[in-house]
């Protein structure tokens, strides 16, 4: 009988272990999701969010130099304004779905971490994507610029 | 024509699977021989037939039949020859004709092995491999039908994802549906074990191979998605604790587990429970990953297809996990343990605490996985967790699980004696604490890195002193070094292996470690003839250059990589724009080193070409995950040698 107490008391010590790094692990990295409405509806600075919506046309300001990447997430009712520092992904553009995640801050915008740009798995027909960015056009700038 | 055919062989198939799956679990039950032989002519019907769909869709990607919507979808006419092939696993149903194509080959293996062998478990095995041969089948059949039409009939098709037109996507899905459907020999094999109530340890020896081989594609299958990750998606990591990933990690925590777990039962007679349950369980979350990433329910950067697909796998989970647990709560009575644990020094305790960190383990990860599920349906808030919760809970536990690895196959059996102890583990201890505190003196001061280094030396220091004692004592026999060192590996390659594995896990354990502890990264905009450092490497941008390839339009940057040394070296990140996509994709370009790796993504660019933004970073050690993978090849396939004694 005392050998089976010492195996309970290890196997209590462990779950009580496990118990403790799983809530310890929980309540540090938690994520809310949020809509920008929600967000704004009740912001706590320091509070890690997940904001999902769209990026907000004619709000997207790029700067290379400093990597400042500004633009509001919107959700038709409300529009958040985001500040990143960074290149803005691949997905990422104007009109289009978007998640950051970040925080809240106390002077009144929206520091992402990360940005997700959604990614869509729709058919689309081949033929109207060519007309986008312009490829032929860029073709030409480019290659007149490097002098070949 | 070629829908119509793919789709009816799909539905014959479905119906040879279902017969031979109620055929061969009534020949179990009335021992009718004629009932076995037929349902194995079902079997050897459903793997012809399921060849067939697959070479079907094939040839429909070879000849852009784009009437097939599939391969509408997942190809186009500039796609070149081999991701035309691999476009066959490229989306949901393809995956799933390659899942089901495995199992019926598994199937056949599992027919010609052991037809004349084990006559009691053998009808319930073929049973529950073609019930569940017969599931996937239905899926083809219902929710995710390869064959579909599409009208009417596009001139060209939308193309492959151009993230998946990689080397790592024609093999990373083999190796992962290798691994995920290997787990279900081992499977069928406690079923009919169950079913038979001839649940001894046979079922065990019988499945040890099958198990290990599915563990390893498993393990080959995750790292090659590691490799693929950081080499095709930019953000320089392998593993974002993502829940795709989460899902193939879980079956191989418990897969892992159950390797271990087996060996206390073929020598204690302990534990039957226990193996049966994680058999199961390893089973059920190879579907569960499925249900998971095909369900949609689960937000992921993976986008999948959703559909009444996550219906049809939680339905069959269900189904999985209540015939299962029902067959072992029948069977209870004969599942008595014959040993005990006498001591806790011992091997069965270090085997079992490496069972309980490692279920633990996959615990946490299937909870945090499906913890926004929780949260909303219990407090209705919208809640995730991310990379902090599973690295804050998973690194204590792995490194644990990284010292028991030192200390399971050396400590005696029943009850480890302080001789025991001393003579295998003081000098080893010694040896890692030494390496812990010289790494610290060089300069290291991650605690967390210290207390790697430390275990891996430990690890390290067990297994050479075992081999080199084992060596030793067959050199007094008369051998040479290398005769000695040859006929120990093969005399017995299932511990050597194991122990080769175990090197193996520690060179991923030191990747792992040294590559988050030690990369370094920055972002930068550079005009034309600037350059930017990073950890002693100058990278300057000589120009851009835009070129059109077969299906895509290609921006490739020219950037020189000088270190310190007078090494030069050239890098051509690029992006690469899809007619498909909407946006153009980062192709990351890279120098792959022993010791650190340069990786280079050309993010954004003024159009004139006179700037270009860049993500540059020195990943240190990523290098050893894939040579860690190398050794876990080597230490697998030393394992499954056939044995030399039966042979003989």
């Amino acid at each position: 009988m005392k050998r089976r107490a010492k195996f309970i008391v290890g196997g209590v010590f462990i779950l009580g272990a496990l118990g403790y790094l799983i809530y310890a692990g929980v309540s540090q990295s938690v994520v809310y999701f949020v809509t920008p409405s929600e967000l704004m509806a009740a912001p706590v600075s320091g509070k890690t969010y997940r904001l999902g919506g769209m990026v907000q046309a004619g709000t997207l300001k790029w700067e290379p130099k400093s990597l400042d990447l500004t633009f509001a997430v919107s959700d038709g009712k409300t529009a958040v304004p985001v500040r990143h520092k960074g290149t803005p992904p691949d997905l990422f553009a104007e009109g289009r779905g978007a998640v950051v995640e970040g925080t809240w801050t106390a002077d009144g915008h929206f520091k992402a971490a990360t940005i997700l740009a959604k990614h869509s798995e729709e058919y689309k027909a081949p033929d109207d994507g060519a007309a986008e960015p312009g490829y032929k056009e860029l073709l030409r700038t480019l290659q007149g610029s490097s002098g070949k | 024509m070629t829908p119509e055919l793919g789709y009816a062989a799909t539905v014959v198939a479905f119906g040879l699977a279902l017969y031979g799956s109620i055929a061969s679990a009534v020949a179990g039950r009335t021992g009718r021989t004629a009932l076995v032989q037929s349902s194995e002519r079902a079997a050897v019907g459903v793997w012809i037939l399921v060849t067939g769909c697959m070479l079907l869709l094939v040839y429909a990607f070879l000849t852009f039949d784009f009437s097939v919507r599939y391969v509408a979808i997942n190809t186009n006419r500039g796609t070149p020859f081999y991701y035309r092939i691999t476009a066959l696993w490229g989306a949901l149903e393809g995956s799933i004709i390659l899942w089901t194509w495995m199992l019926a080959l598994y199937t056949l293996i599992v027919v010609v092995q052991y037809r004349r062998r084990h006559p009691e478990f053998y009808p319930w095995v073929l049973s529950a491999m073609m019930g569940i041969a017969a599931f996937f089948l239905l899926v083809m059949t219902i929710p995710a039908p390869p064959f579909e039409r599409l009208t009417p009939v596009p001139p060209d098709g939308r193309g492959l994802n151009p993230l998946l037109q990689d080397s790592g996507m024609i093999t990373h899905p083999v190796a992962l549906y290798l691994g995920f459907t290997g787990f279900t020999v081992p499977f069928a094999f406690a079923i009919a074990a169950l079913a038979t109530g001839r649940i001894g340890d046979e079922w065990i020896t019988i499945t040890r191979r099958w198990t290990v081989i599915a563990w390893y594609f498993l393990a080959l299958g995750l790292l090659i998605g590691g490799w693929w990750s950081y080499h095709v998606l930019g953000w320089g990591g392998y593993w974002a604790w993502d829940p795709v990933e989460n899902a193939a990690v879980l079956p191989w925590l418990t897969g892992t587990a159950l390797l271990h777990s087996v060996m206390i039962q073929e020598r204690r007679r302990m534990l039957k429970i226990w193996n049966l349950t994680l058999v199961i369980l390893t089973f059920s979350l190879t579907i569960f990953g499925t249900f998971l990433t095909r369900s949609g329910i689960i937000g992921s950067v993976h986008a999948f297809s959703q559909g009444s697909i996550g219906a049809f796998f939680l339905g069959f989970l269900a189904l999985v996990l209540l015939t299962s647990f029902s067959l072992l709560a029948w069977r209870m009575d004969r599942l008595k343990a014959q040993g005990e644990l006498d001591s806790i020094f011992s091997r069965e305790s270090v085997f079992l605490l490496n069972n309980v960190f490692l279920v633990a383990a996959a615990f946490t990860v299937f909870f945090g996985t499906i913890f926004p599920l929780l949260s909303e349906a219990v407090r209705g808030v919208k809640v995730s967790v991310g990379a902090p919760f599973f690295n804050l809970v998973n690194i204590p536990l792995f490194l644990g699980l990284l010292i028991l690895m030192g200390v399971g196959p050396l400590i005696a059996w029943r009850r480890a004696s302080a001789d025991n102890l001393r003579r295998n583990f003081l000098m080893p201890t010694a040896v890692g604490v030494a390496a812990a505190v010289i790494a610290r003196a060089l300069g290291i001061a991650n605690s967390l890195v210290l207390l790697c280094i430390a275990a891996v030396v430990f690890v390290t220091g067990t297994i050479v002193l075992d081999f080199l004692r084992a060596v030793r004592a067959r050199r007094r026999s008369g051998d040479g070094w290398a005769a000695a060192t040859l006929g120990l590996l093969r005399r017995q390659n299932r511990r050597y292996g194991g122990f080769v594995v175990h090197l193996g896990i520690l060179v991923v354990a030191l990747g792992v470690a040294g590559s988050n502890a030690w990369s370094l990264h920055t972002e930068t905009t550079l005009g034309r003839g600037e350059s930017v450092e990073l950890g002693g490497y100058r990278v300057r941008f000589d120009g851009l250059r835009a070129s059109e390839e077969s299906n895509h339009f290609k921006v490739t940057g020219t950037f020189t990589v000088s270190n310190g040394v007078g090494s030069r070296d050239v890098l051509y990140p690029a992006k690469k724009y899809y007619a498909q996509e909407q946006n153009p994709i980062a192709y990351v370009d890279y120098r792959l080193g022993l010791i650190e790796d340069v990786y280079l993504v050309l993010g954004d660019f003024a159009r004139d070409g006179s700037q270009a933004t860049i993500k540059l970073q020195v990943n240190r050690m990523v290098s050893w995950l894939w040579l860690g993978g190398l050794v876990l090849t080597l230490g697998t396939g030393l394992a499954i040698l056939p044995d030399r004694k039966k042979a003989a």
